[in-house]
């Protein structure tokens, strides 16, 4: 047996700013304020600092912010590709790096400002030749048109309906109605709304798609040694994984053998083996909500329903507080902030410190993930 | 035929069309050019003759680098679709209600093309009523040339 990530890393200090449709800093500013308050809240100098790890769509880089923060010398820098399947990751690989050796005080982030800047899908001069040339000439433009092809696939394979979906959209809705730093924090979601409003790609709602948002957050990933001498309770990152299976095909994920099954079953068959814990041992989970039918397909993906009971499994209200698997307990991408997933791995972190505003009695693991359809990564917390 | 990269869209004015033009790399090239004599072709492994797409340099079966390219019957059967409405870039924000779908081909169920289904064609993308579209419905190949002189496949019903 090697050596293992196990319990051998913590995060130690988180940071966020506010996030809203539109703020007034750039990205660099904002990363900087996020990353020097996750290292205040661990208690630790920025001139400790010696590894950086982002993920792509991030604007800013490891040098900018090294210089403004004051770090000191960086010995491990990593950014992670495929944007919002690799939030995780860049805690994965920090805690590689730093039970390894290569480095002792690791910063995650993320910054952007999605909501007052451009939609990616209208820079037609960036789209790849492959696969943008087997799709974009037929007007399947935007993720939500990639995902809705999924999802009305999954929706005839499986007896998913609207309902289920919704399902997802009001719990992720109600913990953010909890959650004052929430874009959606004063707006109540109700069946009627989301039935009736307009369509994005049909079968897809406005509501089954995330925010557009401006806002920063980053973590400090340590050693568990050096964690429990911090100034918050360490969250131990027990396993993580990234994900990308044979013969994917990133978003557009039509071309395997079996498209209804993503990144998310590749992740989560190593995250568990290298865990003590499976899936019946989580106590609230963190899941990335770009659209609303990633929920079932990576609840199918993670283990906790067989494959086609991802839908089913959101009935009853097993999403909400006191259900089953509390769900995006901050209000997720689709009402606390979209910022590619970052805010997930924050949250899962409020729950094992106990201090979410939707806080989940006693939750001890937590379950935070990437993007599904494009290759992924998923962390497994515990406290 | 030598690859050429046309350009991203077509702006001609009146063209009705400023619709995405497909932008082929050295892989896919072959099949736009296929496309333009009116042909659907998929690229088969020369050596195991599994077929494969979307294109690529060397067979995930068997490791052969050398290729053809098997034409197909154009037949199939849609696996799912979906109806984009706006934020959309205009030249498609302007055929409200149109489609676009993906067919798995008859010959070979896990080869799928995403597409449009249109009455004919040379009609809009927003010809067929949306009431229509049905997973698992037949449709065959037609080729239309766009604006841009790039050929494109489309999908008729087979039953309209």
């Amino acid at each position: 047996m090697g050596p293992t990530l196990k319990d051998a890393t913590a995060i130690a200090g988180i940071g966020q700013t506010p996030f809203a449709r539109q703020l007034p800093e750039s990205e660099k500013t904002l990363a900087c304020r996020a990353i020097v308050a996750a290292l205040d809240d661990a208690g630790i100098s920025p001139s400790e600092v010696d590894a950086f790890a982002s993920y792509t769509m991030e604007e800013t880089d490891e040098v900018e912010i090294a210089k403004a923060i004051g770090a000191g010398d960086l010995t491990h820098f990593s950014k992670v590709g495929f944007g919002g399947g690799g939030s995780c990751a860049t805690v994965a690989h920090l805690a590689a790096a730093i039970a390894t050796g290569q480095a002792s005080v690791g910063v995650a982030w993320r910054s952007r400002k999605r909501g007052s800047g451009p939609r990616p899908w209208k820079n037609t001069q960036v789209q790849l030749p492959t696969p943008g040339q087997w799709t974009r000439p037929f007007g399947l433009l935007r993720p939500a048109d990639e995902i809705g092809m999924l999802a009305r696939r999954y929706m005839h394979e499986y007896g998913a309906t609207r309902d289920h979906l919704f399902n997802v959209a009001l719990a992720c809705r109600n913990r953010a109605n909890q959650n004052p730093a929430a874009i959606m924090y004063e707006r109540p979601l109700t069946r009627e709304m989301y039935m009736t409003a307009r369509w994005i790609s049909e079968p897809l709602c406005l509501f089954d798609n995330c925010l557009e948002t401006d806002g920063a957050l980053a973590c400090v990933v340590v050693s568990a040694e050096r964690a429990r001498d911090c100034r918050q309770r360490p969250v131990y990152v027990h396993s993580a994984a990234q994900g990308l299976p044979a013969q994917h095909h990133g978003m557009v994920n039509y071309w395997n053998d079996d498209p209804l099954t993503g990144p998310a079953w590749a992740a989560a068959r190593h995250l568990w083996k290298g865990a003590d814990l499976g899936p019946q041992d989580v106590d609230v989970a963190q899941i990335y909500d770009a659209f609303t039918p990633l929920i079932p397909l990576s609840l199918e993906g993670y283990g906790f329903c067989e494959r086609g009971e991802g839908a089913a499994f959101t009935e009853g209200g097993a999403l909400e507080t006191g259900g089953r698997l509390p769900l995006n307990t901050g209000g997720g991408g689709l009402s606390e902030a979209y910022v590619h997933g970052f805010n997930l791995i924050t949250e899962g972190v409020k729950q094992l410190r106990g201090t979410s505003t939707a806080q989940v009695p006693d939750a001890a693991t937590c379950l935070v993930t990437a993007g599904e359809g494009v290759p992924t990564s998923a962390l497994l917390l515990r406290s | 035929m030598t690859p050429s990269v046309p350009p991203a869209t077509d702006n001609r004015p009146g063209s009705g069309a400023d619709l995405l033009l497909p932008v082929p790399d050295d892989d896919g090239a072959p099949f736009w050019e296929y496309a333009a004599r009116g042909e659907l072709r998929v690229q088969a492994c020369a050596g195991c003759d599994a077929l494969r797409f979307p294109p690529r340099p060397c067979c995930p079966n068997c490791r052969s680098f050398a290729a053809r390219w098997q034409r197909m019957s154009g037949r199939g059967r849609i696996w799912s679709y979906v109806l984009p409405h706006p934020p959309l870039l205009p030249a498609y924000a302007e055929q409200p209600g149109y489609n676009a779908i993906i067919v798995e081909l008859a010959e070979a169920p896990r080869i799928r093309l995403v597409g449009n289904l249109v009455t004919a064609a040379d009609a809009p993308l927003n010809s067929v009523d949306p009431a229509r579209l049905r997973i698992g419905a037949p449709v065959k190949a037609v080729f239309h040339t766009m604006p841009g002189g790039v050929t494109v496949p489309r999908w008729l019903l087979e039953r309209p």
